[in-house]
């Protein structure tokens, strides 16, 4: 063999050995969470299709799949989505919690915007104590922060006592703020404010001050140079901010249960009702499954509209 | 009326005065040049013409009114930033049309006037494109033609030039040069660049330490300087201490100290005794064999130490007998190859007598 040939098969060797550790190196990465979404995630989806097509159990969970017994229901039917859109009810539950959803992602925004607004253009060094007390109230449990709320707004406390005092000097009955519909929203906003202020202040700390100073110089005011620069200019952060709490607040079920009056449910009560109390497994199935397609199209429309203006920005 | 004045403005930051009891006045079509170094106080002269920066003291008066405390919004100033600054989400078109749009014109003159200035620009086949889409060249046209669209009564241009390379550097001053006298608008251009200052303006006012030196028209301003400063900011210049021995009509004899006496211009306060030094620019400076330099004034002998080839003119360094080194340039341009002096040649060195200047300490 010629020394060329030897050192061309011998760089083709190694080349094939580089692509080969390459492989095994990208396996070896992705291999554990990939696996990890398969078994927990994957499969159990896969697990709650099927089951939305088959019959509830006697005595709750599933029918079985065959049965020799005629009078024991068994098989795949449609029978679950039959039942979802032969009652309004249901729609209605549907309806009623997007526009909870899309409530609390609204007053987010409002009380994120400024917030964020304030972060993104203090100083360095303030900005992140400001990131920290922000994201603070994660240090604690999720559902002791929604208990103190149930403690904030009873009929004991400062808030409930000055309002009726208030109401009934005016002569008007005193309110419950507890368990209403007010109570809900007061503690979804509260639990994913944080959601909404990250992905903006990420946005708004990376604007360019000579844009300001540009958009001044060339004669906007203080409004003008918010909505014509800023704010446009945020919309990715706006569109991520929202997801985060747009999502998240349609599957919610325990501040609804905690701090809800009876009719205050929303579809994640209604979930864990047929999966616990009811133990109509296929409906809970059939439910679960209308809320991921909502949820992916919600998903699928907040990235379209994100990926125009982040097209610009 | 001068269109723009400033009258002894001072701004500090805690202890730096960052510009030191200024005052400048600037005419109409003028095109107006802030020249220093880094930390010169020029930008901040600027921020303070546009309304970004308030003076401490002093009054800026803008068209005959005093706008020393408007906001930037309410100044007819417009500013090219040195980061172009343009508006990211918004096209070519968009960007020019914006402060017309701030300023609430009627829609068809803000088509006409957009449209005439992407044709002035050259930009109308990029009217619907983004700027991260563009050459730096063409954001700078943007960004020029964006401050321009309303026809300001003053342009301000903050290091416009500096992102861009040297060669499209170069077509862009031709391109300013034009566009200022093509629209009329007075220029008050900021650079650290003296070859870009010399090049470009009508005036220019040399800062140092957030003092004016001296302001004049480029050519003056390269001929006489009136401070070491100057004279050493702006080209190149041999400058040696030197002492007035006698002061007649018509010209100034100084001593050199390793040098000798010279014949110098004459200098206005330069009695008998007076210190200070003598500036020569090295193209002014001859060097040669023997007889033609020696009809000069002045003329020493030296001997070449160094000597520096770049096409078009050569530099020597050329070491004075006894005394210090001095430059000198020549042209290359002799028909024929040209012929080089080489190091360790014994020359002549010499100079008119009306070249050079002296300056006070």
């Amino acid at each position: 063999m010629s020394r060329k040939a030897f050192i061309y098969l011998r760089t083709a060797r190694r080349a094939k050995r580089l692509a080969a550790e390459a492989t095994v190196q990208k396996w070896v990465v992705s291999g554990p969470p990939l696996l990890f979404l398969l078994v927990f995630f994957a499969a159990p989806g896969l697990i709650m299709v099927l089951a939305s097509f088959r019959y509830p159990g006697e005595f709750g969970g599933l029918a079985p799949l065959y049965s020799s017994d005629p009078k024991v229901l068994h098989g795949l039917a449609l029978e679950t989505y039959g039942f979802f859109f032969s009652d309004f009810i249901y729609t209605e539950i549907f309806i009623k919690s997007f526009l909870v959803a899309l409530a609390t992602t609204l007053i987010c925004l409002t009380l994120a915007y400024p917030l964020a607004l304030l972060i993104a253009r203090s100083e360095k060094k303030k900005r992140d104590l400001m990131v920290l007390l922000v994201v603070l109230p994660f240090a604690s449990s999720f559902l002791v922060r929604i208990y103190a709320w149930m403690i904030l707004l009873g009929p004991q406390a400062a808030l409930s006592r000055t309002l009726s005092g208030i109401l009934q000097l005016l002569g008007l009955a005193p309110v419950h703020l507890l368990f209403s519909p007010f109570a809900v929203l007061v503690a979804l906003v509260y639990v994913h404010l944080p959601f909404m202020v990250l992905p903006l202040y990420t946005n708004l700390e990376k604007h360019d001050p000579a844009l300001l100073d540009a958009a001044q110089d060339l004669g906007a005011s203080a409004w003008q140079r918010f909505w014509r620069v800023t704010f446009p200019l945020s919309l990715p952060g706006v569109f991520s901010g929202s997801a985060l709490v747009f999502i998240p607040v349609l599957g919610m079920f325990a501040i609804p249960e905690l701090l809800g009056g009876t009719g205050d449910i929303l579809i994640g009560n209604l979930i864990k009702e047929q999966f616990l109390v009811t133990r109509d497994w296929p409906f809970g199935s059939t439910l679960s499954i209308m809320l991921t397609l909502s949820v992916l199209a919600c998903a699928w429309f907040a990235a379209k509209l994100g990926s125009r203006s982040r097209h610009h920005a | 009326m001068a269109l723009l004045e400033l009258r002894n403005v001072t701004r500090r930051f805690g202890d730096l005065v960052a510009v030191d009891n200024v005052s400048l006045s600037i005419e109409s079509g003028e095109f107006f040049t802030l020249l220093g170094p880094s930390g010169c106080g020029k930008t901040t002269v600027l921020r303070m013409i546009a309304g970004f920066d308030l003076p401490d003291a002093g009054r800026i008066f803008i068209g005959g009114k005093d706008l020393t405390d408007a906001p930037p919004e309410r100044r007819p100033v417009h500013t090219v930033f040195q980061s172009y600054a343009l508006f990211p989400h918004m096209t070519v078109a968009q960007n020019i049309a914006f402060p017309l749009k701030m300023a609430r014109r009627p829609q068809n003159e803000i088509h006409r006037l957009t449209d005439e200035t992407l044709q002035q620009m050259r930009l109308a086949d990029k009217e619907d494109f983004y700027p991260h889409e563009l050459s730096g060249g063409q954001q700078q046209r943007v960004a020029l033609g964006r401050a321009l669209v309303s026809r300001p009564q003053l342009l301000l241009l903050d290091e416009p030039l500096a992102a861009l390379d040297a060669k499209l550097r170069e077509e862009m001053q031709i391109e300013l040069i034009n566009l200022q006298r093509e629209v009329g608008v007075t220029f008050v251009f900021v650079t650290h660049a003296q070859d870009e200052a010399l090049a470009l303006s009508h005036r220019i006012a040399v800062m140092r330490q957030g003092r004016v030196e001296q302001v004049d028209e480029p050519a003056r301003l390269y001929g006489f300087p009136k401070s070491r400063f100057v004279a050493d900011f702006i080209g190149h210049i041999n400058m040696f201490d030197a002492e007035v021995m006698e002061a007649a009509h018509g010209h100034t004899r100084l001593m050199i100290p390793g040098v000798g006496e010279i014949t110098a211009p004459p200098a206005a306060n330069a009695a008998p005794g007076t210190r200070g030094a003598f500036a020569i620019r090295p193209e002014q400076v001859r060097i040669g064999l023997n007889s033609e330099v020696a009809e000069l004034k002045n003329h020493f002998p030296g001997e070449v130490r160094n000597l520096l080839y770049s096409g078009d003119v050569t530099v020597y360094k050329v070491h004075l007998v006894d005394g210090p080194m001095i430059e000198a340039l020549l042209p290359n341009s002799a028909p024929g190859r040209a012929e080089f002096f080489e190091v360790g040649d014994t020359v002549r060195v010499g100079w008119r007598h009306d070249a050079g200047v002296f300056l006070h300490e």
